[in-house]
């Protein structure tokens, strides 16, 4: 299932259902040449005047002397900044509209229950939720959206955020399995966190249980376990070390917490919020574990009552691998708002502008096919008018698997309504 | 932001009262309306929850070679602001500085007011944000004039110093949004204190919270008494405000000739008809275009003045109604999609309100947003621009200072850097509309609150104590 750069990425959905998608499966042919502007691969040093090409949904060539073909689309971004296209991680983005208000007509991003190891979220993907344009505008091109609610909410998945059908969209399904180590888990443990813990520890047990002994299983020789066949056929993978255990965790208790159940399982863990990872720094790097950071909050809560807004800084300064992230739903627009604010408290602009490209994908595990400007990648790339942080600039052409997205959304059809009052309607 | 979307408060006043010190306010209307005062013959008459604020005594400061937004004119480059005994003394290129001044460099650094927000709920929803200290919505009757938020504050909020640090120097307390009518708002200066009375801003008038819309439909919905519906509020609104003018014409009749024994005092019908008295400035927190035009129209028939809007994410769609009734909009720049009646905002909000002539203002509603509006104003500023609304610093730096000050009935107080205001003065290390600038100074009626550079000026709350919370100076 690794597969895209060949065209094809077979995803597996709970243990049941298989999709098979095509990256750019409808891709025009038309060579599209962007050229004069400052390039950023994030996998190498800035290219000044340098040319991009995209062809088949793909990046053909990139470079400072890169030769276009004399049938190609132009496009003259002289004196502009090229980026890959920003992976927002940990959204609900394409699963849910509206954040509160109890409307369950625009909420697909949960289930009852509190260990749904089997629940993948691909299925409620809507390719025309009205979340998608607007980030796009915002130079994101993909997102890791997640399940919500419970001690393990379900399988994260990650997607392009542009096509007609899930299978135009869809990139890896699942991508992680989410499971909250924090406050927001420890109901399903009886009210403690420890309780918390010792039940992921039993359900993973019993997950290589399970694998162990399928046949008693199906025979009905077999203890209960502490989970459905399904959830623990689910949970598979992640004890095989393959799927990401996507943990939420801000405590720094909890943080050692997760690291501890990942060394006992051989977890392949990513820590998500992360607020007092600053204090856990060295372990982190230590135990190579990346951290999926929030530069915008820093409120003292019991969960973490010592977060900080420099803490990507601090856990770059480790060594620690660090996205960055900005999953509000009422401010999902600001992600590169809080890139610019994690250098505003101290990251260097280059980490930055890899916490939301190619960290990620390497996080996430696609990074042969995301994340940095380089042959054979998805053509998923922003042409900005200046530095992507900063508020003066804009996305001024944004390519989603080689296809340029329009910039109308609800939003600028609503401004332009009322632009001139009274509307016409 | 789920929890403060819930909350949502409003407001203060609409006429430049000269500075009363704290007054309970009939004891205000008692002295403006009666020359014959006799002794106070009931609490309302006295001097009710004074403000025991006291300007910290400063030398003299001058901040020289800087660019300055006065959010009153011009934007001045190379230019010096002198302050001295809490108050602005000159700005502009020439500025003599006292021998005894204390001089600080701005060369490549902004100066500008210090920023108000108009809507907060800091102290009444504190940080660490158990329900301990849910102390905002009095959610037991849709309406709740009696109530004051300055009751709930607390001042040991921690999240108090992390809005210091974004160049906050006066926040108006709210209460939330539950309610019809959620109570009585405060204005503070954030600065480290004991009691909230330390922290009331001499001179503010009071405020009236106020909600349309989803919230208190969605927490009475379900009650015997409803409301249920809009149609529901706005009946809930009218009844209220027929027992106040009731209560108003009572007591008013009374104060005149002060025969007989006082009328008896009902807190909610105060808090309203000081409110009809035109002493109490209502705030609205009103998502939908055609929700304000009610509220307008309910204004009308009782014959007070809204202040403010707030959230007002559809305000661009009335922007001329605004602009012609004198009613500021608080809003966010890009918040958005967090219910129904907020899937209408654009980013362009602020600008389309300015071009119109209305009066925009950045609000947080939150204790992460309230430490970066200065970047919420840089958003909304750079979206009129590219849509060819020609927004300058000098105004965008009004929708946070000079604006916000107007909406809370401060302005002859502070909001600008003109000559006798107070000197609420920030610092900042570069353009405040770049996403890397940092507030590096801010100075509350002079004195030093806050310095990144040195911990002696970065104050931690009693909260913070024994965690190994790293303070703001970061």
């Amino acid at each position: 299932m690794s597969a895209a750069l060949t065209g094809r990425a077979a995803v597996t959905i709970g243990f049941a259902i298989t999709f098979s998608l095509a990256v750019a499966a409808r891709s025009t042919g038309q060579t599209i040449a962007i050229s004069g502007a400052t390039i950023f691969p994030v996998s190498g040093p800035r290219i000044e005047h340098g040319t991009i090409l995209l062809r088949d949904g793909k990046i053909a060539a990139v470079g400072a002397n890169v030769t276009v073909p004399a049938n190609a689309a132009r496009i003259d971004a002289s004196g502009r900044w090229i980026t890959p296209g920003f992976i927002q991680t940990g959204t609900t983005l394409g699963v849910k509209l509206l954040e509160s208000g109890g409307l369950a007509q625009t909420e697909e991003d949960s289930v009852t229950g509190e260990v749904n190891a089997a629940f993948n979220l691909a299925e409620a993907i809507d390719p025309a939720s009205l979340t998608l344009p607007v980030a796009r505008l915002e130079g994101v091109t993909s997102t890791l959206a997640v399940p919500t609610g419970g001690l393990v909410p379900g399988q994260g998945v990650l997607f392009d955020l542009a096509g007609d059908r899930l299978d135009d969209l869809l990139d890896k399904a699942p991508a992680v399995m989410v499971m909250d180590l924090s406050e927001g888990g420890k109901s399903a443990g009886g009210g403690s966190r420890a309780g918390a813990v010792q039940r992921l520890r039993r359900t993973l047990r019993d997950a290589l249980e399970y694998s162990r002994r399928k046949e008693d299983y199906r025979r009905g020789q077999i203890q209960p376990l502490a989970a459905p066949a399904e959830d623990l056929e689910a949970l598979q993978p992640v004890v095989r070390g393959e799927l990401p255990v996507l943990a939420i965790a801000n405590r720094r208790s909890d943080i050692d917490n997760a690291l501890r159940l990942a060394r006992e399982f051989k977890l392949r863990l990513v820590i998500w919020g992360g607020a007092e990872a600053w204090q856990a720094a060295a372990d982190l790097a230590a135990a190579r574990v990346p951290v999926v950071v929030e530069p915008l909050t820093d409120v003292p809560r019991f969960d973490a009552l010592s977060p900080r807004l420099d803490n990507a800084t601090l856990l770059r300064a480790a060594g620690v691998t660090t996205v960055l992230a900005q999953r509000d739903m009422a401010q999902f627009r600001d992600l590169r708002q809080a890139a610019g604010n994690a250098v505003r408290n101290g990251l260097s602009w280059d980490d930055a502008l890899r916490g939301v490209t190619l960290a990620p994908a390497e996080v996430f595990g696609v990074q042969d096919r995301y994340g940095s400007l380089e042959p054979g990648k998805v053509a998923n790339l922003v042409v900005w008018s200046g530095d992507p942080f900063e508020f003066s600039s804009e996305a001024e052409h944004v390519f989603i698997r080689g296809r340029e997205m329009p910039r109308q959304n609800r939003q600028t059809e609503l401004r332009d309504r009322y632009r001139a009052l009274p509307p016409r309607f | 932001m789920a929890l403060s979307s819930v909350r949502l408060a409003l407001p203060r006043r609409f006429i430049v009262l000269p500075t009363l010190p704290g007054a309970g306010l009939l004891a205000a209307c008692a002295a403006a309306t009666s020359s014959v005062s006799g002794p106070a013959r009931t609490s309302a008459e006295r001097p009710q929850y004074v403000s025991t604020y006291q300007r910290r005594p400063s030398g003299a400061v001058l901040i020289r070679n800087a660019t300055v937004l006065t959010a009153a004119g011009p934007e001045q480059e190379r230019a010096a602001i002198l302050f001295a005994n809490g108050k602005i003394v000159a700005v502009g290129p020439d500025v003599v500085a006292p021998a005894d001044a204390v001089v600080v460099d701005g060369t490549g650094k902004f100066v500008t007011p210090g920023i108000i927000d108009t809507h907060s709920h800091m102290g009444v929803y504190a940080a660490p944000g158990t329900q301990s200290e849910a102390d905002g919505n009095e959610a037991t009757n849709p309406v709740t004039a009696q109530v004051w938020a300055e009751h709930s504050f607390w001042p040991q909020d921690p999240q108090i110093p992390l809005a210091v640090a974004g160049g906050v120097t006066v926040i108006q307390v709210l209460p939330g949004s539950a309610n019809l009518i959620g109570g009585r708002s405060a204005t503070l200066r954030l600065i480290p204190a004991r009691t909230v009375q330390d922290m009331k801003l001499p001179g503010a008038p009071y405020g009236l919270k106020m909600a349309c819309g989803e919230n208190p439909k969605r927490v009475y919905g379900q009650r015997p008494l409803g409301p249920s519906t809009r149609m529901g509020n706005m009946a809930g609104y009218r009844a209220a405000f027929i027992e106040a003018e009731r209560y108003r014409a009572k007591w008013d009749g009374w104060l005149k000739t002060r025969h007989g024994e006082p009328p008896d005092r009902d807190l909610k019908l105060e808090t309203l008809a000081e409110v009809l008295r035109g002493r109490i400035l209502p705030h609205i927190h009103c998502y939908r275009a055609d929700e304000m035009a009610q509220m307008i129209d309910l204004s009308k028939e009782f014959g007070f003045k809204i202040r403010s809007f707030h959230h007002a994410v559809e305000a661009y769609k009335i922007a001329d109604l605004l602009a012609r009734e004198g009613i500021a909009a608080s809003v966010w720049d890009d918040w958005w999609g967090f219910k129904m009646e907020a899937l209408d905002a654009i980013p362009e909000n602020a600008a389309l309100l300015e071009r119109a002539g209305a009066k925009p203002i950045m609000h947080s509603d939150d204790p992460n947003g309230i430490q970066r509006l200065n970047q919420e104003a840089a958003k909304a500023m750079y979206a009129g621009r590219r849509i060819g609304i020609p927004i300058s610093r000098e105004q965008a730096i009004r929708w946070m200072t000079a604006n916000p000050a107007w909406a809370l009935g401060i302005d002859s107080i502070t909001g600008t850097l003109e000559p006798g205001k107070a000197a609420d003065v920030v610092v900042w290390s570069g353009d405040p509309f770049s996403v890397y600038s940092k507030a590096e100074r801010v100075y509350n009626e002079g004195w030093l609150v806050f310095d990144r550079a040195d911990t002696a000026h970065q104050w931690k709350t009693d909260f913070n104590l024994g965690t190994s919370a790293p303070g703001v100076g970061r």
